[in-house]
């Protein structure tokens, strides 16, 4: 990989000295997405899906252009399969309110990883309490790892297994093939919230099996406010509509409606066209860079953080000993420093990270710690900005008033 | 200043060796404050005389290194002053942190004045201030 050439294409990198390494919480953005999404709207700008001339036509087939892209990005047998929505978030409450309250009940369990970020235990905690079916955790190891023991917690009473790919904090890719087949087994279906793990994963649905896939655009260089969903056909044909107005009809009375056919059932509403192809740009990008690629530069930069954290005697690392099985998320405290003077200090040296719960309290809970410091890397970042990293930690506990 | 400065010149000195982080037999005033999204968690304890000044302050809790010695400060500052003249030095932090008060003013503030920048530090407002919302709140519950 070129990284000269590829921070070229990234126009907010222009400045050498600022290190972005909060990539978990949002990427940056290619010019090629940029552009895509101001091409839309200089050229073919129109409310999509409805009009009957040459700038509506246009944005329908950019907008169902996106949906296709999606679809084969995520190996979805079919693009009817594919929704948009804002993001991950509102993916699973999609799929909470429409699938969830409808099809769960007392006796049933919900399982969860005590990893989930919050948006992907809210809902189910939501769907708990209406329906009177119970949440089942399952807890990781100090490596992250989810052993048997903990996916036997998936049983006949399972009805749904809701798991993200990788954790925001331990940047441990989660078991997603033995969950889904155990799953399957008890009869359960399975949601996967890939919003940690669509941007460094090849992901294949069909392959998988999954039923549900959620992913963010905006943590994989699409625009913000653009996500999809994904859900296997047979499930998607019993579920109601989420939301409803107008796009998603298709006979509307004084007192009653029937609903458009898949996927516009589920996308009511003007939808965010722009966002969309801006989505299928950015996985233009992604492809031609290809997810080797973007794991070899991730791993290369993790170790350098792994192997200069391990030296520093204030340090806990958080997640799997092994950098390669990261992720490119790097979660640590030092110890008599709260994360949030860590990232200060850090922003002093106009290094970017994130300090706090991470959106996952309960995993907070679970560790023990109020807080951590986390620093998470993409491919776009460069083996000098990781060194420099290592360098400023390091005086972190000086800055802070200790001798050592 | 720069923000490692202002660690080095007063925030440091009053996290890691705080004066007044300690607990008070049966004080009259007992009061938390919490930074729910951030998870600062101080306690403060105050005792008053008759004539309502404020003898004897301490606090308890954790948080960051922000939190904790603009509490450290804040305590120094008020203890020995009356209740009404606490919740002025508290008036005028506030102004100073929004930006209205005058140079004499955050001058009378002392060490707190220190805090000014990182005060105006959208991420961090909430650390600095946390100590004298919840002293506002202690004394002007009665």
């Amino acid at each position: 990989m070129d990284i000269k050439r590829i921070r070229e294409d990234f126009p907010i990198l222009k400045d050498p000295d600022y290190i972005y390494f909060d990539n978990a919480a949002t990427s940056q953005r290619p010019a090629a997405v940029l552009k895509a999404v101001e091409d839309f709207y200089r050229t073919t700008n129109a409310n999509p899906l409805r009009g009957l001339y040459e700038w509506s036509i246009g944005a329908t087939e950019a907008y169902e252009g996106a949906r296709e892209k999606v679809a084969s990005f995520l190996g979805a047998a079919d693009a009817s399969e594919i929704i948009f929505t804002r993001n991950t978030t509102e993916a699973i409450n999609l799929v909470a309110y429409s699938w969830g309250l409808q099809n769960l009940g007392s006796g049933d369990e919900i399982a969860v990883t005590v990893m989930e970020h919050h948006s992907n235990l809210l809902p189910w905690q939501m769907v708990a309490d209406k329906t009177g079916a119970q949440l089942v955790f399952m807890e990781p190891d100090e490596e992250g790892r989810l052993g048997d023991e903990q996916l036997d917690r998936i049983t006949e009473k399972t009805r749904l297994v809701a798991v993200g790919m990788v954790s925001n904090v331990l940047g441990v890719s989660n078991p997603i093939g033995q969950i889904i087949a155990r799953a399957h087994e008890k009869g359960a279906l399975v949601l996967v919230d890939a919003a940690q793990g669509a941007p460094h994963h090849r992901i294949d649905v069909q392959k998988a099996d999954m039923d549900f896939c959620a992913v963010s655009g905006h943590k994989m260089l699409a625009p913000f406010g653009i996500g999809a969903l994904y859900v296997k056909k047979k499930i998607l044909e019993q579920m109601p509509p989420f939301l409803l107005g107008g796009e998603m009809i298709e006979y509307v009375t004084r007192e009653s409606a029937t609903y458009a056919q898949l996927p516009h059932k589920f996308e009511a509403g003007t939808v965010n066209a722009a966002g969309a192809v801006g989505m299928a740009a950015a996985i233009d990008y992604l492809e031609e860079v290809g997810f080797d690629a973007i794991r070899e530069q991730e791993k290369k930069l993790t170790r350098i953080l792994y192997d200069g954290m391990k030296t520093m005697k204030h340090i806990t690392l958080y997640g799997p000993s092994d950098p390669d099985k990261s992720s490119g998320i790097v979660t640590f405290n030092i110890e008599g420093c709260h994360p949030h003077d860590v990232a200060s200090v850090m922003d002093s040296e106009k290094i970017c990270i994130r300090a706090g719960h991470h959106c996952a309290q309960p995993l907070m809970q679970y560790l023990n710690v109020n807080a951590t410091a986390r620093a998470s890397l993409y491919f776009y970042n460069t083996e000098e900005e990781a060194e420099r990293f290592v360098e400023k930690l390091s005086l972190v506990r000086s800055w802070l008033g200790y001798q050592d | 200043m720069d923000l490692k400065q202002i660690y080095r010149e007063i925030v440091n000195e009053h996290n890691l060796h705080p004066g007044h982080r300690e607990e008070l037999i049966r004080p009259r005033y007992t009061q938390r404050g919490v930074n729910p999204t951030c998870g600062d968690d101080i306690t403060l304890q105050l005792e008053l005389d008759d004539g309502d000044t404020i003898t004897e302050a301490a606090f308890s809790g954790s948080g960051c290194a922000v939190s904790q010695a603009s509490t450290d400060i804040m305590l120094d500052m008020i203890i020995g002053h009356s209740r009404q003249e606490a919740l002025e030095i508290v008036d005028i932090f506030m102004s100073m942190v929004r930006g209205e008060a005058s140079e004499e003013e955050i001058e009378s503030l002392e060490e707190a004045a220190a805090l000014q920048d990182v005060a105006h530090m959208p991420a961090r407002a909430k650390c600095a201030t946390l100590a004298w919302h919840t002293l506002r709140k202690t004394l002007s519950d009665e």
